[in-house]
């Protein structure tokens, strides 16, 4: 949603600058017209849309997951009982990494589970992800006093069915 | 909160002057539900013109009766006749006209009487008899403020259920566990605590931060449970007098799966470190914390053996999720589940002849009990959910909870309180205001 948001309001900024550009050539288009008659009240000009302008906390959740290509770019999966970090995981990973060495945050790596499992081994589960995740972010070269590893087994789901997607680890700015 | 236990039983005396019958008439606690015995309970009888707090004494006599009949027909080992059926109505204290209960094929009989004393307290009374012997197996008699007259009510049912089983009851018990509600992806968890009948239910958190593994003291008014209070799950330790909690230890990493030893002065609990989980031991007194375990795969899930020489727990050492006992200090693990499939949630019965378990195997969720040695292997129940058994404080019952499936309309995922008999029959809903899980059961209160 905070995303979205911010694309509309990046869209808003585009959309201006090409209605800019439609009356620049307008009228250089209009010089070779024939000259026509004026007439005795020009229509009203349609009141500019107003542009809102926030500037993006460069070091907000937000950001994050701008660079990441949204929240779901900014989480990782794992394989069913396992945690281990597979390729894809390490390429969001690096620029995780990449993004926390030119901004200067602290993160909660979240680790989750499916529902699909006992709640204390899960809570142990989750704790191994976030962990895992967070192992790859140190050596990927962040601090790792900047990244706190949390577990909430699997009393966090975000999609009811689909458990693939449930077994994550959540990258999130303290 | 104020615990019922003060100024409860001033005075708890068996009523003399009749004499102790043989017992004829036994409940056979490992039949299950195959033959219920036939038991008739009166209200106790009471005035109208002696009024409390809690209505007139008449009315309190009435309402532990149908307490007491409600416990004793949810425990499956009992028909409570109808009293409708009743020949007789209710006579106190006077010796019952045996002929006419034997003639409902009644075989015990409940009679009593509550009266109001100078001092305010309500003097409750009660006489079980065996009616084909026509004798009195037992009597008792109790003096307690009128607003304590359920808890009168829960330890009738517990002596009538004691003389005809030969086993303690477990109705004078509580349950905590975690009140679950709001939407599916984001849920609210907190404390609660009840009657082991589901009355005098309390929050005692807020619902502000996630609460999980609740579990009581055997000795103390005290909980121990998880925490995400501040982001960072930890154990901590409350007082159900005071209402007050504390983190139990600071570590870095987290704490979880707490549960007491038998004699209350320890917690044992998994902790994290740097994604490792094992387990350790907390003295509660000095807060000195003693490394049981330690293995580079999940160690979690203790449970002492009832006098806590042992302690079981749920690793995946092995390779997948299996149940372990070890001696209290750590040493000589052994596994002990053996049959298909992933074990958890070991918790020792209070009898220390069984272990139950929750497995998961083809789909499915179970609940099950075996023995300390692993062998006899039992399955109570399955659902497309349940996990996290705990027992009664008289080893005969297990409670648990159960999820069902999420529907493809956004509905379903209702997570509720269940209790089954060890035989495996009486399965009953425990039915709580919002949704529940991880139950704890209280021990037998003082």
């Amino acid at each position: 949603m905070l995303k979205n948001k911010f694309y509309a309001k990046f869209l808003l900024m585009i959309g201006a600058a090409l209605v800019l550009s439609a009356c620049a050539n307008t009228n250089d288009s209009a010089m070779d017209e024939a000259p026509v008659p004026v007439e005795a009240t020009p229509p009203p000009a349609p009141a500019p849309t107003p542009v809102e302008t926030v500037q993006i906390d460069p070091l907000s959740q937000e950001a994050l997951d701008m660079v990441m290509g949204g929240i779901e770019g900014a989480m990782v999966h794992f394989a069913y009982d396992r945690y281990d970090v597979d390729a894809t995981a390490r390429n969001i990973l690096q620029a995780q990494a990449n993004w926390m060495q030119s901004n200067n945050v602290n993160v909660i790596v979240e680790g989750h589970c499916d529902e699909r499992g006992t709640r204390e081994y899960n809570l142990a589960l989750g704790d191994r992800r976030a962990n895992a995740v967070k192992n790859y972010l140190v050596a990927m070269g962040v601090n790792a006093s900047r990244i706190r590893a949390v577990s909430y087994g699997k009393e966090r789901p975000v999609d009811m069915n689909d458990h693939a997607k449930n077994r994550r680890g959540y990258t999130r700015v303290n | 909160m104020k615990i019922l236990n003060i100024a409860l039983l001033a005075m708890m005396a068996l009523i003399m002057g009749t004499l102790p019958s043989s017992a004829i008439i036994v409940v056979d606690v490992n039949q299950g539900h195959v033959n219920p015995l036939p038991i008739a309970l009166t209200d106790l009888v009471g005035s109208d013109q002696e009024i409390t707090s809690s209505g007139s004494v008449r009315e309190i006599g009435q309402k532990i009766t149908q307490v007491v009949t409600a416990d004793l027909a949810r425990s499956g080992l009992f028909n409570t006749l109808d009293q409708k059926a009743f020949i007789n109505s209710a006579n106190g204290n006077t010796n019952p006209q045996f002929a006419n209960w034997r003639a409902i094929g009644a075989q015990a009989l409940l009679t009593g009487t509550a009266v109001l004393d100078e001092d305010g307290r309500v003097r409750v009374e009660f006489r079980l008899w065996d009616v084909l012997a026509g004798t009195q197996m037992t009597g008792l008699r109790f003096f307690t403020s009128p607003k304590n007259w359920r808890r009168i009510a829960h330890l009738i049912a517990d002596t009538i259920y004691k003389r005809l089983t030969g086993e303690d009851g477990y109705f004078d018990t509580r349950i905590v566990y975690v009140s679950e509600s709001g939407p599916y992806l984001d849920r609210i968890r907190r404390l609660a605590i009840m009657d082991q009948d589901g009355f005098n239910h309390k929050f005692l958190t807020d619902g502000s931060y996630m609460i999980l593994n609740p579990r009581f003291s055997p000795t103390a008014q005290e909980i121990t449970y998880l925490s995400f209070y501040n982001d960072t799950p930890r154990v901590y330790l409350f007082n159900i007098d005071t209402g007050k909690s504390e983190m139990l230890g600071e570590f870095e990493g987290m704490t979880f799966a707490p549960r007491f030893s038998p004699d209350g002065k320890q917690v044992i609990m998994s902790k994290a470190e740097r994604g490792n989980s094992d387990i350790f031991a907390m003295e509660l007194s000095t807060r000195r914390i003693t490394r049981l375990t330690e293995h580079s795969g999940i160690d979690t899930s203790p449970s002492y053996s009832p006098f806590g020489r042992y302690i079981t727990f749920n690793s995946d050492r092995g390779g997948s999720q299996q149940i372990y006992v070890m001696d209290s200090d750590g040493g000589d693990i052994k596994r002990i589940s053996r049959g298909n499939g992933l074990y958890a949630t070991p918790v020792w019965s209070p009898r220390g002849d069984l272990i139950a378990f929750t497995k998961q195997t083809g789909g499915k969720f179970y609940i099950g009990v075996m023995r300390p040695d692993g062998t006899g292997e039992r399955i109570l129940t399955e659902s497309f959910f349940e996990e996290g058994p705990t027992w009664s404080p008289n080893g005969r019952v297990l409670m648990y909870y159960r999820k069902y499936p999420y529907d493809n309309r956004g509905g379903g995922g209702d997570t509720q309180l269940w209790s089954i008999d060890l035989t495996g029959y009486n399965e009953r809903q425990v039915i709580t205001p919002l949704d529940g899980s991880d139950p704890a059961w209280s021990p037998l209160m003082d």
